[in-house]
């Protein structure tokens, strides 16, 4: 089975590019150099670079010891929590302002749902010196201050998306207009597997680090690079792409895919795309998303802003018609638990997002020897508010 | 020959082509819109299905396509709606929209459930020229439907003399790259382009569109076009008058005299 994009940028039935005219030449161009660009050395030695000195790369996989006693497995954590900037997202910034200035753009635009993305780009954006304009849903804006005010202090300019329902969606319609109408300076660093062709292809090389390091780890601590289990969580799906990427082809190895189910996969506030969306096209790649009879994008809910989007990435709408990848859903209080559990158990805080994965742990049923990789996509500092609230601490 | 080709034939300069939204300012407006603007002198329209997500639009055609679907429109309702065109309304007719509600509908019966209604054309910003091509051209064709695409200031010659190959309507050029709504832009690189087009001698008509608001604007974009389409400006218009009909016939005035 091929799991790979083709040349016309499809996965299957999906992928593509669905765009305007406007942004036409601005993909076309993408298309035709990126992979040129990152195959040279002068790039390949700066994105090194950056992902080991600045990013603070490899993270590290952690054998949760305690969680592994309680789940009777050998259960790992990769720690891409420990990037700087808190999370996996900066994998791909790095990538893309590399790239961006190769291209000679210079103004920077990105969306961002929890802020984690959006923190990723303009870090990056600060380091080399790039004019950077992000767009944030007004609703997320509210309840993900502390990240508003480090893309601040680092000197991007937050624009509030006040369309539609205010959130992730929104912010990345917004960005894509301001593309449209600065089409020759700019550079869009889309912050997920989504988007026309090339992106989401392009995003998930960038993320694929997350995988091939994994699989390095494994043999210097098991002796075997193939794991039982691969676990993630999926939004738009970047870390889940990076996690899976490399042992995509290892049909033996199982990969599952966590979505947000909010307050439950049938109560009309849900996120789980794979299970309440249908095949269509969204932010200019056919894929599978929320939407009613009449083609209208439904409004997703999650309690973690970074899961809170209507569709998923091509690839991953490819990989669940297929059946590579399972896609299992977890709801709002399964994931705040899991969330609590890995505090008291590891001592480590995860993003709620993140924890979404870790709630599948609750599910599965595993022999003493199997081995399990979790992808701790982000940190939880940036969830404080929702815990304090939550658990009433 | 469908309505719009008809059209081109006969008029060759001035044409006016009035775009709004399907449901807007409320839902049984539709109809009673087309026949005003036909009655006022426009020469074509373009009847917007909504979406909730319209990326090339500005913030005007954003708040219609949403009260529109609000008040319960769809392109079930729409077509519903449009059986009546044909016995109201002589001038040409393009729905224009995005993808989703499109393919979501299914290719086939959108095409055939326009062309019953009367419809001479389509316009889909985001379906793509090659997708259109190998997929979905048949069914367009079968139907007798003109597809029209856009032509930014950024489309190379190669682009556009295949988008001319493909087109049997006109060619919808963008007086600037921008989302829809704002002013007209006016520089020389813009004239440039306009002549840029104009010596590739596309065998299609070409109608300028995106900052066409008022008589100004509009006599400029015909120095270089067939016609022009106003799109924003009248959406505004009607948003903002309670008896918006009676404001028709006035706005088309202002544009043509």
């Amino acid at each position: 089975m091929n799991y790979r994009v083709n040349e016309n940028g499809y996965y299957g039935d999906f992928g593509g590019a669905y765009i305007p005219e406007m942004l036409y030449p601005n993909i076309e161009q993408l298309k035709n150099q990126y992979l040129n660009i990152i195959a040279q050395p002068d790039f390949k030695a700066e994105f090194e670079d950056l992902l080991k000195n600045y990013v603070g790369r490899p993270s590290p996989l952690f054998l949760a010891k305690r969680l592994s006693e309680k789940y009777g497995a050998k259960i790992y954590l990769k720690r891409e929590d420990l990037n700087h900037t808190g999370a996996h997202k900066v994998n791909n910034t790095v990538g893309q302002i590399i790239l961006a200035e190769k291209l000679g753009k210079k103004r920077i635009i990105a969306e961002t749902g929890a802020g984690q993305h959006g923190v990723a780009t303009a870090t990056v954006c600060a380091l080399k010196g790039l004019e950077c304009v992000i767009y944030m849903g007004e609703v997320d804006i509210e309840r993900q201050a502390p990240n508003v005010a480090r893309m601040k202090m680092m000197g991007a300019t937050v624009i509030p998306a006040t369309s539609g329902s205010k959130t992730l969606k929104d912010a990345t319609n917004e960005a894509m207009r301001d593309w449209i109408n600065n089409p020759v300076d700019t550079h869009y660093i889309i912050g997920s597997v989504v988007g026309p062709h090339p992106y989401p292809e392009m995003v998930s090389l960038f993320q694929s680090i997350i995988s091939k390091e994994t699989k390095q780890q494994l043999i210097e601590q098991t002796g075997n690079d193939q794991p039982d289990y691969v676990l993630a969580c999926v939004g738009g799906g970047s870390n889940a792409m990076g996690m899976f990427y490399h042992f995509l082809d290892d049909e033996n190895v199982k990969l599952i895919a966590a979505e947000a189910a909010g307050l439950g996969v049938n109560s009309g506030h849900s996120a789980a795309t794979s299970v309440l969306g249908k095949e269509g096209v969204l932010h200019g790649s056919r894929t599978i998303l929320m939407q009613t009879e009449d083609g209208q994008v439904v409004e997703p809910y999650s309690i973690s802003a970074g899961l809170d989007y209507p569709g998923i990435g091509p690839q991953h709408a490819h990989l669940h018609k297929v059946k590579r990848v399972e896609y299992v859903s977890i709801t709002d209080d399964e994931a705040m638990q899991a969330s609590l559990l890995l505090s008291k158990m590891e001592g480590i805080i995860p993003a709620i997002e993140s924890a979404h994965a870790l709630a599948q742990l609750e599910k599965m049923t595993f022999k003493p020897d199997d081995v399990v990789v979790i992808c701790l996509s982000g940190r939880g500092d940036k969830d404080l508010d929702t815990f304090m609230k939550y658990f009433k601490l | 020959m469908n309505r719009l080709q008809q059209l081109f034939e006969k008029k060759k300069n001035n044409i006016l082509s009035i775009y709004f939204t399907a449901g807007y300012p409320e839902i049984g407006a539709t109809i009673k819109i087309a026949e005003a603007l036909e009655k006022a002198g426009a020469d074509f329209l373009e009847i917007g299905f909504p979406y909730s997500d319209p990326l090339a639009d500005g913030p005007v055609i954003q708040n219609s396509s949403q009260v529109a679907i609000e008040n319960g429109m769809t392109l079930k309702l729409l077509f519903q709606q449009l059986k009546d065109l044909r016995t109201r309304v002589t001038i040409p007719v393009l729905l224009m929209g995005y993808a989703n509600p499109m393919i979501q509908y299914g290719v086939a019966n959108f095409c055939k459930a326009a062309a019953d209604a009367g419809v001479d054309g389509v316009i889909v910003p985001d379906l793509p020229l090659n997708e259109y091509e190998e997929i979905y051209q048949d069914d367009f064709i079968k139907n007798g439907l003109s597809n029209v695409f856009l032509v930014t200031p950024q489309t190379s010659n190669e682009r556009i003399k295949k988008i001319d190959e493909l087109s049997n309507g006109f060619i919808y050029l963008l007086s600037s790259s921008s989302t829809t709504g704002k002013s007209l832009n006016v520089s020389d690189e813009i004239g440039e382009y306009y002549e840029r087009v104009k010596s590739l001698n596309p065998k299609n008509p070409l109608i300028i569109g995106f900052g066409i608001s008022d008589k100004n604007s509009f006599m400029r974009a015909n120095q270089y076009a067939n016609g022009a389409i106003v799109g924003s400006a009248f959406v505004k218009t009607i948003g903002n008058a309670k008896d918006y009909l009676s404001h028709i016939p006035q706005f088309i005035r202002k544009i043509r005299d």
